[in-house]
């Protein structure tokens, strides 16, 4: 019997589709059309802390170096005020399989894959998780395909996705190169259908559970180090699960009063479905085109309810310009003998300004690095960026504007980028779930998991639910 | 025309969906232009380019399209080198 392929059909048979290859019955965790049971959600993996940290050595994760960033630190000492600049530290995430954090999400699935008798994975993204993906597939034995959004129309892509399908396909991966939309979703649930491979989906509890090793690793490593907690944990940000995973992580380790901060580089004024804007980014994640949308409504995503939920454990969210994350990406390689991809040092970019009102005696890490290699490397976005009309120059970073011209810093006083009210996606978040159910209909249930999911009170959420009727 | 032999790594091209079969809501510049796939894989059969072909791919799934590059491969590079980065963090700077 032939299905019918048409987009309508196919997103309608979205549940049945995730069910069969995730093998999680969503509809057991929801308790309304806003709360689920989140927590049982996470346990019912079935995977203690140990499991993880076991199942990741078998597949090479895990367990990389922390670094002192002692040049980068000496030198935000000069520029900041008297007692201040932070010691920098940065956990050098490049040394998984695979070249990325993403190796700790990737592998957990794998494994869950395998165990369940999947004969491959499949996951759509543009990532660095591909890449994952396909290197834990490998190390499993498992079939892989990778669904990924490339090209624009006129069959151009950026260098760095470019970069990421490659690597893809030298893991032994099958990559589905598409130009720009968001039909990726619908051309993964048709493939998902066609194969009846897992759904190594980004967004599932084995992924996020795997990210939580980060988390516990740094405060082991920390302590273990300085004899304390870090006192923040800069976290690149952009579907939510780096932050969630690794915030949970601190917790279970008890971090509880490490500052959770998240970075992503402003795009403002981008349009992320543009087949124009597409290859203007100059950034192919870690942007506030995915971190902006994902934290206010984090169930957007190719699976019933997302593990996720990044608000649930930010306490800041700090931007930075493309100029800026530039500049850092190269003093990173001349200061301190490091040569990583650009989206990793989104959030060291982020730590100078951090490190520089901090005290000395304080301690901030930046949790990841990438690797990077021809296209994806900051002279090659960059290059490709001249060669498409955007002006780059040197100069104050204040004027840089996304799509149109990449300023870099001319010197590391200007690295600052600016803080995002938090609260502000607090009540856009709200305003989603009203979007889902209105606000006079939610339940004490209701509004107990929205007050979780933004890291506030039932008390703060009433007190702005009259806000929502406006 | 010369014939692409059978066996031959190949990429082709297949239109997903239709402009009029997109999704709803793309900005226009989107919504105007099909949904393309490409993906590599072996010639099944010995064929010419732009005719409809099957592939198989690396993981060994067949699937078909339009054959529109032989031996595809990648060209990406470091780009031209951006003089604005050379200085910073050197000596140069201070």
């Amino acid at each position: 019997m032939s299905r019918d392929l048409s987009y309508a059909a196919v997103i309608a048979r979205k549940n049945e589709i995730m069910k069969a290859s995730l093998g999680i019955d969503f509809q057991d965790f929801i308790q309304s059309p806003i709360a689920f049971d989140y927590e049982r959600m996470m346990r019912e993996t079935g995977f203690s802390h140990d499991d993880l940290v076991r199942i990741q050595r078998e597949t090479k994760v895990g367990n990389t170096p922390l670094f002192e960033l002692t040049r980068l630190t000496e030198a935000v000492r000069k520029i900041a005020g008297p007692g201040k600049g932070a010691t920098i530290l940065v956990k050098d995430e490049a040394a998984n399989a695979s070249g990325s954090f993403k190796a700790r999400r990737a592998s957990i699935s794998a494994y869950q894959a395998m165990i369940k008798g999947y004969k491959g994975m499949i996951a759509a993204t543009s990532g660095n998780y591909g890449a994952a993906v396909a290197s834990q597939a490998a190390q499993r034995g498992l079939k892989c395909i990778i669904v990924q959004e490339v090209y624009d129309s006129r069959g151009v892509g950026q260098p760095e996705i470019v970069e990421k399908g490659r690597a893809c396909e030298a893991y032994g991966a099958e990559v589905l190169k598409l130009t720009v939309g968001p039909e990726l979703f619908y051309m993964l649930l048709r493939t998902l259908e066609e194969t009846g491979f897992f759904n190594a989906s980004l967004y599932t509890p084995f992924g996020i559970r795997g990210v939580e090793t980060l988390g516990t690793e740094i405060a082991e490593q920390v302590r273990g180090r300085y004899g304390k907690d870090p006192d923040a944990v800069i976290i690149t940000h952009a579907g939510g699960g780096n932050l969630t995973g690794t915030a949970r992580g601190l917790l279970q380790a008890g971090c509880n009063d490490t500052r959770v901060v998240a970075c992503s580089v402003d795009l403002s004024g981008l349009h992320m479905a543009s087949d124009i804007d597409f290859n203007r980014k100059s950034f192919t994640t870690g942007h506030t085109g995915f971190g902006v949308p994902f934290a206010t409504w984090p169930d957007r995503v190719d699976v019933p309810r997302n593990a996720a939920r990044s608000l649930r454990y930010m306490d800041e969210y700090h931007l930075v310009s493309q100029g800026e994350v530039f500049y850092m990406t190269e003093l990173l390689t001349k200061l301190e003998g490091l040569e990583r991809g650009p989206a990793g040092n989104i959030s060291l970019t982020a730590a100078v300004a951090l490190a520089r009102q901090m005290d000395r005696d304080q301690i901030v890490v930046v949790q990841e690095t990438e690797y990077t290699g021809a296209g994806k490397h900051h002279n090659s976005q960059l290059s490709f960026a001249r060669e498409n009309g955007i002006e780059v120059r040197r100069g104050d970073p204040k004027e840089n504007q996304p799509g149109k011209s990449i300023v870099i810093p001319e010197r590391l006083e200007q690295v600052w980028g600016r803080e995002q009210d938090i609260d502000k996606l607090r009540l856009s978040y709200l305003k989603n779930a009203a979007n889902i159910l209105p606000a006079a209909q939610w339940s004490e249930n209701d509004l107990a998991f929205l007050a979780a999911d933004v890291k506030k009170t039932p008390a703060w959420v009433q007190q702005h639910m009259a806000d929502l009727a406006k | 025309m010369s014939k692409i032999i059978k066996g031959t790594w190949v990429e082709i091209e297949q239109i997903v969906l239709k402009p009029e079969e997109r999704a709803a809501n793309l900005p226009e510049e989107t919504r105007k232009v099909p949904y393309v796939l490409r993906v590599s894989g072996f010639l099944v059969e010995d064929a010419e380019m732009d005719t409809e072909v099957h592939i198989k791919t690396i993981i060994g799934r067949e699937l078909s399209g339009t054959l529109k590059v032989v031996n595809p491969s990648y060209t990406h590079s470091f780009g031209n080198t951006v003089p604005e980065l050379l200085t910073i963090g050197t000596e140069a700077e201070q």
